[in-house]
């Protein structure tokens, strides 16, 4: 007996909840050479930005405990190269794609989202709001509910209709229940959480930032508290609005923590840099340890660690005998 | 995992991996999981490769020098331990079309993939000759086997306690003239393939160099391993080593720029086609992720 691993993102039906996280699986081609890809939920591109970006001076990542530390900078080829040869691509195969725009204001945003309802194989649209954004001194979009909510609604009116607009939010913030509602309220049909929190490493022997940007995003099994903690705290509040998981999973153990909290999708990033076939391993975990633990969907399990205290592990009711 | 031994400063493991072995060329790298399933080391090590032998239906050894907490857990690897090696991967050598005559220039452990080159260049009617040098005789690696292979061996040491005292750069010139070098393949630390580069470019003849750049990913995916170089088209781009590399030709690498993003690379802030009014150097303390 199979798990029923189908899960929706807002319509949009996903054959398994395993996605890779955006910035972690190139143009899908490098992926591509150990796995079909159309065995994942779906793909997420890296942030794709108006023009060709260079990205930051190396060293660009460091390795600290049970993480990595970034700052590559959203190097990429442009929307223009990514409409002309990558999007193209993954088309062909049929991969499922979201993919994730980066912009500094949020007309560069609307004029991303523009360019890819034009395009044919867009499955959804991931707004990367980490961007300094260049119209208000650099602030970060997904700081401020305000600014969030008005990139996402720029993107949701650009958009076409029937492609969800997923709104990914960084977790180094006052408050992410407020930012979550505001993007849902700006028009988002999805949430995403959490992106890299900002940290630093100094190098001891050379008495310098490991990174040459000095800062950089931390991901990888040292943040995932963070994420479960982030993700419990939107859907308790949102509990309608589906949600992707990501922040260090490593294992179909995590992500399943992330699934209880309240995410219906999970996305693998720094796993795949240590294990290339890391997001069919952790689909087959997934799909063992919701088998063993009696679920016939994925969907029974999603944020089910928030049911009442006393109500007891979730037994195995069938439906149909108890409306006899 | 088969074997594991000291070569002078440097540890050599040996590990049955047929799939590898079998679609290995010289130039090719591989890379290794560090620490064990649950580690907390997550970026792979990347290491060339110093032989392939078609025993037990292929094995792969490389060689290492402990620099941190992944190479010193692989130092602690023992026989029959089991080890998740990705590979083969990058692009190999070139190789060229006629009988010409080869210089293979190695620093420290990085003349560990020349000899497989050597062994393949020889079957193909080249004359080959190496030059190898490291700070000291513990750390030149693979001065016997060059010796048995090479048409001529030169070696040098920085502390003159083995062959020619100085760098490898200091004897090529030498070298190239008298063994009317048609092409130089080079291997070793940044800093040497850029002399090595230079020299190469003052005779004119092609210069191959395959460049360590510390990876994470090994396939493409992470951007941790770019370094600007120039393509066919004279645009300068930030290309992976990994899978545009690891081996480039010389002269359109842009050794003195690596560690930075140069002003005229494709999409360098404030670059032509970049953005113009994207930040550069003064968002240093800002994230963009």
């Amino acid at each position: 007996m199979s798990v029923d691993m189908r899960t929706y993102l807002a319509h949009v039906e996903l054959a398994n909840p395993i996605t890779t996280a955006a910035g972690c699986a190139g143009s899908g081609r490098e992926l591509a050479q150990f796995f079909d890809l159309n065995r994942l939920g779906a793909v997420i591109t890296r942030s794709i930005t108006l023009t060709p970006r260079s990205g930051r001076p190396t060293p660009r990542i460091a390795e600290t405990p049970s993480g990595l530390l970034n700052a590559v900078g959203l190097q990429g080829p442009g929307i223009d190269a990514f409409l002309d040869r990558e999007l193209p691509w993954l088309a062909e195969r049929g991969v499922t794609t979201i993919v994730s725009i980066a912009g500094g204001s949020v007309s560069e945003y609307g004029t991303l989202a523009r360019r890819l309802a034009s395009a044919a194989g867009v499955t959804a649209v991931e707004v990367n709001l980490s961007c300094p954004n260049v119209e208000d001194r650099g602030r970060i979009f997904a700081r401020d509910p305000a600014a969030a909510a008005e990139v996402i609604a720029a993107v949701r009116a650009s958009s076409r209709y029937d492609v969800p607009v997923i709104a990914k939010l960084a977790p180094d913030v006052a408050d992410v229940v407020a930012v979550a509602r505001a993007c849902v309220d700006g028009g988002a049909d999805a949430l995403s959480m959490i992106n890299t929190p900002l940290g630093m490493a100094i190098d001891v022997d050379a008495m310098r930032p490991a990174l040459a940007a000095g800062t950089g995003g931390l991901s990888g099994p040292a943040i995932r508290p963070l994420a479960v903690r982030c993700l419990w705290q939107v859907h308790a509040a949102l509990p309608g609005v589906p949600i992707i998981g990501m922040g260090g999973v490593m294992t179909g153990r995590d992500a399943l923590e992330l699934i209880l909290a309240g995410a219906c999708v999970v996305a693998v990033g720094t796993a795949i840099f240590n294990d290339p076939y890391a997001c069919l391993r952790i689909l087959r975990e997934l799909e063992d340890l919701l088998h063993k633990r009696g679920f016939e969907r994925l969907a029974d399990a999603v944020g089910l660690a928030h049911r009442p205290p006393g109500s007891g592990p979730r037994g195995r009711i069938d439906l149909e005998e108890s409306s006899l | 995992m088969l074997t594991t031994r000291r070569v002078d400063a440097y540890h050599a493991l040996t590990v049955v991996a047929p799939g590898i072995a079998e679609r290995f060329r010289p130039g090719h790298f591989i890379t290794v999981a560090v620490g064990g399933p649950a580690s907390s080391t997550l970026a792979r090590r990347a290491f060339s490769v110093h032989d392939v032998k078609p025993d037990y239906g292929g094995t792969v050894e490389f060689v290492f020098t402990v620099r941190g907490p992944g190479t010193a857990w692989l130092a602690e690897r023992k026989a029959r331990d089991t080890l998740d090696m990705v590979g083969p991967l990058g692009r190999p050598f070139p190789l060229p079309r006629d009988p010409v005559h080869c210089v293979l220039v190695g620093a420290e452990y990085g003349s560990a993939p020349l000899f497989g080159l050597a062994d393949l260049l020889q079957r193909r009617g080249c004359r080959v000759d190496f030059v190898l040098g490291a700070a000291s005789a513990d750390r030149v690696f693979g001065a016997l086997r060059a010796r048995r292979m090479g048409e001529t061996t030169t070696l040098t040491t920085e502390d003159g306690s083995l062959g020619v005292r100085g760098r490898v750069t200091d004897v090529l010139p030498s070298v190239i003239a008298d063994t009317r070098a048609d092409v130089v393949y080079a291997c070793g630390p940044l800093s040497t393939l850029r002399g090595v580069a230079a020299v190469a470019i003052e005779f004119d003849i092609p210069i191959q160099v395959a460049v360590e750049q510390t990876m994470v990913c090994g396939f493409g995916v992470c951007g941790s391993c770019v370094l600007p170089v120039i393509g066919e088209d004279g645009v300068t781009r930030m290309v992976r080593a990994c899978v545009d590399g690891p081996v480039f030709r010389g002269e359109r690498v842009r050794f003195e720029d690596i560690g930075t993003i140069p002003f005229d690379a494709l999409g360098a802030p404030g670059a032509p086609g970049g953005r113009a009014h994207e930040p550069g150097g003064q968002t240093g303390n800002r994230h963009v992720s």
